[in-house]
């Protein structure tokens, strides 16, 4: 683990890997719901980070986390979100191709993993969802999309998302669903928080 | 109730913001520069967390429906009642059925206009501000659109001094090194306090950009997303440094090389495109 400095309330968190962020993040959670740390104002888990924004003394939190014990995560900690999927995507078949495998096989694969959301950005809503194995890599369009509809299931790289509003992006679509994702009206505003367990489940129509 | 007249080049309406949700991906939005918004609520006798209109360089003019106090701070600019000249930075009696105009800034580019009760419109996820980078809160404001305001709950502040933010043909940006300090070659850092910058046209609510100087980077690999705070100074790979303001992403993937101090983003947010900007690393 390494501690640096954000400006004069913030500390970054870097760890070696996804799922030392998920179980960072968890703790960080379960700290601050339980008092067992300083208040911390915004906390943001990315790929290899976590960002503790809106802190009093960062300087001395930081020598406290050196001391943190940080348990693994359970596999099944957290809740699970189904996400009904088309699977009917523009670039279904670049996918197959890429991935040397019938289209149906990559309607297989995606849809038995159990994926995590490990952040959001991009836009309120978006969760970047881990969970495929190495194997299944995917890079981005060359030429990004100037607008991808909304509920698009896509991926790229490492990563699942599911597009919460119409976008521009250069990810690769497989598939769409109906379920509406972010809503600022509704509560909760986003069904993807990170940790959230994602399943998509194949339907017709 | 105001309607607006005449909108300017971009008029938002602005509050603190949205704190909180920056791990869902929602920027926090919220007045740029936040003590002349502050400023503005405390003369009309506004609660400083009351929604006001932020405008951009060419002001905005309004008609009021109802009698209200009303004040204009940030970048100073001439203010006219029905075409008489009328107080900037001050609490000004407007009648039902009068125009306040707010004219082109004469220095600074972002004035705020507090009215008595504040601007009521819906607030989403806790605040009334317009974010422009993820689409949350009313869209800018257009010739015809009408705006609720709230019932006023106290008096206006009898005194109280204006923030004055220094005029910036010369803006001096305190600087916090890091996280990502080390991913810049050892004379970029050495030669950052003398290094002359300009604010560049493509400035806006996200970041204020810069051109003129290039930081040239040591590490060359992609850095993966990780969070970032307002005032990060993010370096895109064309090495001009950029300074997120209030609507910037939540996340990025270019290494930020310092962190300006909140309480210098108000001059930031004021700097004209073409101004000259350094940055100061400080402890």
């Amino acid at each position: 683990m390494r501690v640096m400095r954000v400006g004069t309330r913030a500390l970054l968190v870097e760890v070696g890997s996804d799922g030392e962020v998920q179980a960072l993040h968890a703790e960080v959670i379960r700290r601050r719901a339980t008092g067992a740390m300083p208040p911390v104002g915004e906390v943001v888990p990315a790929a290899r980070t976590v960002l503790l924004d809106g802190l009093d003394d960062p300087g001395a939190l930081a020598r406290d986390l050196a001391g943190w014990h940080i348990p693994e995560q359970a596999a099944d900690d957290g809740a699970l979100v189904e996400v009904p999927t088309r699977y009917d995507g523009a670039d279904l078949a670049d996918v197959a191709a890429h991935w040397r495998v019938p289209a149906a096989e990559v309607v297989k694969v995606h849809s038995s993993v159990e994926f995590r959301v490990a952040f959001c950005g991009f836009a309120p809503g978006f969760g970047y969802l881990t969970g495929l194995p190495e194997r299944y890599g995917m890079p981005r369009l060359a030429t990004p999309r100037p607008a991808v509809p909304a509920g698009s299931v896509a991926l790229a790289g490492m990563y699942t998302g599911v597009y919460p509003r119409s976008s521009p992006g250069g990810w690769r679509l497989i598939g769409r669903t109906d379920l509406v994702l972010w809503d600022p009206a509704r509560e909760p505003a986003s069904l993807f928080t990170p940790g959230t367990r994602v399943r998509f489940v194949p339907v017709d129509r | 109730m105001i309607e607006v007249v005449r909108a300017g080049a971009l008029t938002t309406v602005q509050d603190l913001g949205r704190h909180g949700l920056a791990q869902l991906g929602v920027p926090r939005s919220g007045a740029l520069d936040e003590p002349a918004h502050r400023f503005a609520n405390r003369l009309v006798g506004n609660p400083e967390s009351a929604a006001t209109l932020e405008t951009t360089l060419t002001g905005i003019a309004v008609r009021l429906h109802a009698t209200a106090t009303v004040a204009v701070t940030g970048a100073p600019a001439p203010v006219r009642l029905d075409g008489r000249p009328a107080a900037w930075g001050a609490a000004v009696h407007v009648p039902a059925g009068s125009v306040l105009d707010v004219g082109t800034a004469t220095h600074g580019l972002r004035s705020y206009v507090a009215f008595s009760g504040g601007v009521e419109v819906t607030p989403v996820l806790g605040s009334r501000s317009t974010d422009l980078l993820a689409g949350l809160g009313p869209a800018p404001l257009s010739g015809g659109d009408l705006l609720p305001l709230g019932t006023p709950t106290a008096r206006p502040a009898p005194i109280d001094a204006a923030p004055l933010s220094a005029p910036a043909h010369d803006l001096v940006l305190r600087l916090v090194l890091g996280p990502r300090h080390d991913w810049f070659t050892e004379a970029a850092l050495a030669g950052l306090p003398k290094a002359r910058f300009q604010v560049a046209t493509a400035s806006n609510r996200i970041a204020l950009r810069t051109e003129g100087h290039a930081l040239e980077r040591a590490v060359h690999r992609e850095l993966p997303s990780e969070g970032m705070v307002l005032g990060s100074v993010q370096v895109p790979p064309d090495g001009r440094p950029l300074v997120f303001l209030a609507d910037h992403p939540t996340t990025g993937g270019y290494p930020v090389i310092g962190v300006v101090p909140v309480a210098d983003l108000a001059a930031a947010a004021q700097a004209r495109p073409g101004a000259s900007v350094r940055f100061v690393p400080i402890r």
